[in-house]
């Protein structure tokens, strides 16, 4: 993966740019020993590394405006990071930039029950944020896999999903206002406590924006009332095509679970070596979870199965109770583990249309002969946001590669049939080579207008989301 | 003008030598007439993908709104954001197009639990103010590939392209709907009980407040409509009635279409807030008629057409509290002196006018529409 030159000049002027820090901010939260600034060379794509000039930990907004108004008039590149649980590099390091990391920011500032929101420093972590408002009956929706680790500030960059986004959207649908601090440390509030923007949807457009735009210190953030029950119901099929028809027919029937799952026969192989979950040995298992109170779970999974059945599933397994359902979840939930057991994995996450789910599966099937890595499928069905598992030996010279180009081709097969790159995961630098496959030159000039208006000097993250071929004029203003 | 196809509106914009007015349907169009040739998108029409397996819609701007629904209706799905039919709010005629719908960012009562149009909005393809072709998101409902100009899209009212085609998921119809209704509510009681109905686990899918009555609707299959009705009247105590299926449809027509202001003078304000301060914002208007959604997060006023249709102390109470107030309907003289749209704090108006004039270079489309 190709990044940008290091600026030596930059490189050089480190005692210069790390004493300005020091002037701002607390001795602890300036790290600039070059062992101790390894610890964020990488997030959780591990394959690159690069330790960066200098980190930072601010604790406040105004910390953050003052670092940012330092690297702005130093002319430091400045990469934002949560808590550097990114799958796409979103918070890797270059050498000649300055980490700024959130982590130490994350209190609840205000919990609103009566108009639905609690307001976060960003640093919080998303399994914190429910963990905040539950014993009040509430919970925060977007639930990436991830949950227990990954920080507000990188679900608002990446605009992260989860298993259950069919019913309550992604980070973007459940945002309602940011406090961004601009490159040039000006600070900005954006939405709040009310719905939609009077003007221009502004944080429509600094969701998903890989930090690029702004350093996002604090979040509004919807909160729901916690359902009465939930409950899943575990079906397997003898074809991956009768599977998806099964996904496709309880949709047209109006039902909408909170989650639908996928698991392929690879996967479901490697899960059950590993979890034990006792699930069928067959082609492809579903997990549909549903809610409400007892009857309304009852009345929805009734007509579930009798769909199901119309498609002759080979295995048919209703939760009785607590226990069976976490059973039924155990190995859903184990997937990625188990296969991680079985070799390093590069894990994609493209979305296609839900109809083209068996065709695609068929094609990645194909190619997984041909590049002789083996691949294993997990991802939420219900909205086509497919999550395959590429298994490569990292200690076998040329095998990264190899899965690279095989993770390159599922990814132009995703957009051939009409999806896209990134269902939930981010660009960062892992699919910033291919954003040409997905977009034509006028349709990224638009995107790089945004950026250009937030962060004219392209000082913020600057190496992703596009092409460094894309952006070269623009990074050496 | 009224190009036939994206191409011809991309070379009519290209050959555009002054001001440029953006028509859908014309029915939604916020703020005082404007000049500029008019730009219809009329003939951009059409369903092209219908996919109700994968919850997707794709259709041409300019095709109708009812055009949209029906499809829809046949999948026995629908727009899951409840479109406002402004007609009758704003003296309009004409057919509502589903480009204007999105540009507007059109998003009625169940707003509070599907999110507003710009939620189900995937994918779009528009013209900016230069003639280029540019699409953004897809037909796929989780994307996140490259920045989401979708949302930016959402509400700009034409003034960063002309949209051509336009995305969305959509959501099953429920069965039945039901709504509990109570009269003779002050303000601040109603606030309380629609905070309480709104924090329930019974998915409420719409609140209101009207003339003193609280509105409270619940969608979904025939059995779980009837518990959770039942489970929320239980919660809520005595003295709520319950209105059924079609009666209960024209009840949230009257709340979405904002209809008892129709055929009434006056200028009126569409003011979103957090819910709670809505009896404070009521204290600030005079002489005025309201109608609240959202659980009071928003308050349609009518109020007197003349002055600055008391924009002053409505805008200066939100400074305090948060929220923005946009004036959709008053006469030349009040908008000759008051913005349509809420002004911003000077650095955000920045952006965005720094983002218009990346978008639309020479300034044409909708010009001034927005600030």
């Amino acid at each position: 993966m190709e990044m940008p030159r290091i600026d030596a000049a930059i490189v050089a002027r480190k005692p210069a740019i790390v004493a300005a820090l020091q002037e701002v901010l607390p001795p602890d939260a300036v790290i600039f020993d070059e062992i101790e600034v390894r610890a964020y060379e990488c997030d959780a794509l591990t394959a690159y590394r690069c330790p960066p000039l200098a980190a930072v930990l601010p604790r406040t907004t105004a910390e953050v405006s003052a670092v940012l108004r330092i690297c702005h008039k130093m002319g430091v590149p400045v990469v934002p990071r949560g808590a550097g649980t990114s799958l796409a590099g979103g918070a890797l390091p270059t050498g000649d930039c300055v980490i700024l990391g959130v982590a130490r920011m994350n209190g609840v500032l205000e919990t609103d029950y009566p108009n639905r929101f609690i307001r976060v420093q960003s640093g919080r972590t998303n399994l914190s944020v429910t963990g905040a408002v539950e014993s009040d009956g509430f919970f925060y929706a977007p639930d990436p896999s991830s949950q227990l680790a990954c920080a507000i500030a990188g679900n608002i960059a990446m605009n992260s999903g989860g298993a259950h986004c069919l019913k309550y959207g992604v980070t973007t649908n459940n945002l309602l206002g940011v406090t961004l601090v601009q490159m040039d440390g000006t600070v900005l509030e954006i939405g709040g406590a009310h719905f939609d923007a009077g003007g221009l949807d502004l944080l429509g457009v600094i969701c998903g924006s890989e930090g690029q735009l702004g350093v996002v210190t604090e979040a509004t953030l919807r909160i729901l009332p916690k359902p009465e029950g939930a409950r899943p119901v575990l079906m397997g099929f003898d074809s991956n095509e009768v599977a998806g028809e099964c996904v496709s027919d309880i949709i047209k029937a109006g039902i909408l679970p909170v989650a639908i799952e996928f698991m392929d026969r690879p996967c479901i192989e490697a899960t059950e070596a590993f979890a034990k979950a006792g699930y069928p040995m067959c082609e492809a298992l579903l997990i549909v979870e549903v809610e409400g109170s007892k009857a309304e779970i009852d009345e929805q999974l009734a007509l579930i199965i009798e769909i199901a059945k119309r498609h002759n599933p080979v295995e048919l397994r209703e939760a009785a109770d607590e226990d069976q359902a976490k059973r039924i979840w155990l190995g859903r939930k184990s997937a990625f583990g188990a296969m991680g057991q079985i070799n390093d994995y590069m894990c994609l996450d493209g979305t296609i249309p839900v109809s083209s789910l068996p065709y695609v599966l068929r094609r990645i099937g194909e190619m997984s002969k041909q590049y002789g890595l083996a691949v294993g499928n997990v991802f939420h069905a219900g909205d086509g946001n497919m999550h395959p598992l590429i298994l490569y030996d990292a200690n076998k010279p040329g095998d990264l590669e190899l899965c690279e180009a095989f993770g390159a081709d599922v990814l132009k097969l995703c957009v051939e049939v009409g999806g896209c790159l990134t269902g939930e995961h981010g660009v960062g630098i892992e699919k910033r080579d291919l954003m040409k496959v997905q977009f034509a030159p006028e349709d990224m000039e638009a995107q790089l207008w945004v950026k250009d208006v937030f962060d004219p000097q392209w000082l913020l993250n600057p190496a992703k989301v596009f092409p460094l071929d894309v952006t070269a004029s623009r990074r050496a203003v | 003008m009224k190009p036939a196809n994206e191409m011809e509106l991309s070379e009519a914009i290209r050959g555009a030598n002054g001001p440029l007015r953006i028509v859908g349907g014309g029915t939604r169009a916020i703020g005082p007439d404007r000049a500029g040739e008019v730009l219809e998108t009329g003939a951009l029409s059409g369903i092209s993908l219908y996919e109700p397996g994968a919850l997707t819609i794709v259709a041409g701007a300019g095709t109708p709104l009812a055009e949209v629904e029906a499809a829809l209706d046949g999948g026995g799905q629908r727009l899951p954001f409840e479109v406002p039919d402004l007609r009758g709010l704003l003296g309009r005629s004409g057919a509502s197009t589903i480009g204007g719908v999105v540009a507007a960012n059109g998003s009625g009562p169940r707003r509070i639990q599907a999110g507003a149009c710009r939620d189900s909005l995937i994918g779009v393809r528009f013209v900016d103010g230069a003639g280029t072709i540019v699409k953004n998101g897809g037909r796929v409902m989780k994307n996140v590939t490259g920045y989401d100009l979708v949302k930016l899209m959402a509400g700009s009212h034409g003034t960063l392209g002309v949209l051509t085609e336009v995305a969305f998921k959509v959501l099953p119809r429920p069965e039945v709907e039901a709504t509990l209704t109570r009269d003779g509510v002050d303000p601040a009681a109603a606030v309380a009980a629609m905070a309480q109905a709104l924090g329930s686990p019974y998915e409420v899918t719409g609140a209101a407040y009207f003339g003193g009555q609280i509105r409270l609707r619940i969608e979904g299959m025939i059995g779980s409509v009837a518990y959770r009705s039942g489970a929320l009247r239980k919660l809520l105590g005595a003295g709520w009635d319950v209105v059924e299926a079609a009666q209960s449809a024209i009840l949230w027509r009257e709340i979405r279409d904002v209809a008892p202001f129709m055929g009434q003078a006056g200028a009126v304000w569409r003011i979103s807030i957090k819910p709670s301060d809505m009896p404070q914002v009521l204290a600030v208007l005079s002489q005025a008629q309201t109608l609240c959604d959202w659980g009071g997060g928003l308050i349609w006023a009518l109020v007197p057409d003349a002055g600055d249709a008391q924009a002053g102390a409505l805008r200066g109470a939100l400074a305090a509290m948060g929220g923005h107030a946009t004036l959709v309907r008053a006469g030349a003289a009040v908008y000759d002196t008051t913005p349509a749209f809420h002004p911003e704090p000077a650095a955000l108006a920045t952006l965005s006018k720094t983002l218009r004039a990346k978008f639309d270079p020479r300034g044409i489309l909708n010009p001034g529409m927005m600030g």
